[in-house]
């Protein structure tokens, strides 16, 4: 980020700095590949939530008749799956699916994640040991390895998906969290608070969170596409999302079998989690280069 | 030296431990009776107890755990409940497979991330660097069990020139191969893309310091200044490796499956939909051990490249 001028050096101007906030906003808006790729999610987001309003046929209703159409029929632009049901309403539906099930165990991670990171490292001492030797544990298993071993144990669904899925992201959350509250907490200005009479509750929500929040946020994005992967991936196990239900991983799995009849269509829902998720990594790589926060 | 290894070892333990204590309530995390699956559907109430006491879920759970434990010390996995077979003895076969194309895989991506990584630092900015950053981007964002789909459609649906599925143990060494081409391209993509990114920031981190400056100023050939270069990066590089390998072994679940080649995710994809929750035990734990020993080893490796770290 050395060699980008902001506006004020590059008019040579004396004037005000600009605020950390309006210069992250400039940064975003000098970056073509982040704003490309935020663009890109925000059309994904708007055309799965509008999903009930604008897919073209019920997705859990196909004809035997129509099975594995080609993409471009004319009736069924993106085709049908091996039940004769219309992919493109699929498509839409299912990544309603796939981003709940990807989203949530990190906003989950995200807001526990943080709690206990902050207690652990604002706390210290044996606390600070217990919460995070008991983080260290579940480093033990390989990301992938231990969503697919909770997701096994506690049988399919889209909650147990969620509940395994938090387990895999909170202790990387906590790491970060707490990290991030020792080093604000050896500050002078956390000194100063207290000496100055501020309550915990107040040099918690003011001193820390304020200096804490950025970099965990920055670190729960770059999880997203991670978690999106895990999602449909449990999912294609037949561990996630349960039929009729659309899902990306799901119809991925159910359309394997067609790969012989048709090469185009089963493509089609792992090329949709495979934009989703890369859109995902390049917006979290802008905003981390943006907000100059090294993860 | 020896005394950071020595103290890193003991640190492994309680991670050990309390990775088998997850292990452990497995059982209890699946609903249902444990005991469900090798109960006859009429078993009377006597029947219940009986099998409940012959295997032992009528204790305590911390005396359940340790008696447990101490079995799983000795090696006892004990019997998988679908085939009746000792749980060790499918692990093992299976974990053979899998750190076949955990080795295949880690290889190739090894080789092709750090050549990658090394020119798109020594060329940043140029198209080569460009490249490097695309293929880091596509290789932590890929779904590789879809990047395993669309091999198959291309290389044995449509041009016929490697198989799909398995692993073909009775054809000789080279139908083995042939097996094992796609499954390794598959898992070996997401490493690639992590290594060229590591590998790049941490050799330019190093070219941007002054000795590179030096050994420029006087001239040494490009050639020699990679080596030094190369030198400086590795402690760095190798923790990036191990771990990778690591999640290679691992995260192969969703690739066996795609390419039913019979590794330890494929058994335990299989334990799953059995609910033979003795194999899925298994699997997991020696899985876990070989990790927390393998982040051991890397750490160990560490110090002997770079003494400064141990003493910290």
């Amino acid at each position: 980020m050395s060699t980008i001028a902001l506006p004020n050096e590059a008019e040579g101007v004396v004037g005000a700095p600009m605020s950390y906030w309006r210069t992250v906003a400039w940064r975003l808006s000098q970056d073509r590949a982040t704003l490309v790729a935020g663009s890109l999610l925000l059309l994904v987001v708007l055309l799965t939530v509008l999903a009930p309003w604008i897919s073209p046929y019920d997705p859990n209703s196909g004809s035997v008749r129509l099975r594995l159409a080609p993409v471009g029929s004319p009736s069924h632009v993106l085709g049908t799956d091996e039940q004769g049901r219309d992919m493109l309403s699929r498509l839409l539906w299912g990544g309603r699916m796939t981003l709940l099930a990807g989203l949530t165990p990190v906003v989950i991670a995200f807001v526990l994640g943080t709690m206990l990171g902050v207690i652990a490292g604002y706390a210290g001492g044996i606390t600070n040991t217990l919460v995070m030797r008991t983080m260290d544990i579940f480093y033990a298993f390989p990301a992938v390895l231990l969503a697919i071993a909770i997701s096994g144990a506690l049988g399919p669904g889209l909650p147990n998906t969620l509940i395994s899925l938090s387990i895999v992201f909170i202790p990387r959350v906590v790491r970060v969290a707490e990290s991030a509250t020792v080093q604000v907490k050896g500050l002078e200005y956390l000194a100063a608070a207290r000496a100055s009479g501020a309550g915990l509750w107040q040099i918690l929500r003011h001193h820390l969170l304020a200096n804490v929040l950025g970099p965990v946020l920055v670190f729960a994005t770059t999880q997203v596409s991670l978690s999106i992967i895990l999602a449909a991936g449990l999912s294609f196990l037949g561990l996630g999302v349960t039929p009729p239900a659309a899902e990306w991983g799901l119809m991925l799995n159910t359309l394997r079998q067609s790969i012989y009849v048709n090469a185009v269509v089963p493509a089609l829902p792992g090329l949709a989690i495979f934009v989703t998720s890369m859109a995902f990594n390049l917006v979290s790589d802008g905003l981390r280069d943006a907000m100059e926060i090294r993860a | 030296m020896w005394q950071y290894v020595g103290r890193r070892l003991v640190l492994a333990i309680p991670t050990l431990l309390g990775a088998s204590i997850i292990v452990f309530a497995m059982v209890h995390l699946a609903p249902g009776d444990p005991i469900a699956a090798v109960l006859p559907v009429d078993a009377s109430k006597e029947q219940v107890e009986a099998i409940k006491k012959a295997y032992g879920f009528d204790r305590p759970l911390p005396v359940q755990y340790f008696k447990w434990l101490g079995r799983v010390v000795t090696g006892d996995l004990g019997k998988s409940i679908a085939t009746r077979r000792a749980v060790i003895l499918d692990v093992r076969d299976s974990l053979a497979n899998s750190l076949v194309l955990a080795i295949s895989s880690s290889l190739l991506a090894f080789g092709a991330g750090i050549a990658l990584g090394l020119l798109a630092a020594f060329w940043r900015g140029r198209w080569l660097d460009k490249l490097a950053s695309a293929v880091a981007v596509v290789g932590v964002s890929v779904p590789h069990y879809w990047a395993g789909i669309i091999l198959i459609i291309i290389f044995s649906v449509q041009l016929n020139w490697l198989p799909a599925m398995g692993a073909a143990s009775d054809g000789g060494i080279a139908s083995y191969l042939r097996h094992m081409t796609l499954p390794t391209i598959a898992l070996a993509l997401i490493p690639l893309g992590v290594i060229a990114r590591v590998v790049r920031s941490a050799a330019l981190d190093i070219l941007a310091q002054e000795f590179v400056l030096a050994l420029r100023a006087k001239g040494l050939a490009r050639r020699r200044v990679l080596t030094h270069v190369v030198k400086n990066a590795a402690p760095q590089i190798i923790t990036v490796l191990g771990l990778q390998f690591g999640f290679q072994l691992g995260g192969s679940v969703l690739v066996e499956a795609v390419f039913s080649w019979p590794g330890t995710g494929y058994l335990l994809n299989l334990a799953i939909f059995q609910r033979d929750i003795p194999v899925l035990q298994g699997v997991i734990l020696v899985l876990a051990t070989f990790f927390v020993l393998l982040n051991l080893l890397v750490d160990v490796l560490q110090t002997l490249i770079d003494p400064r770290i141990a003493r910290h």
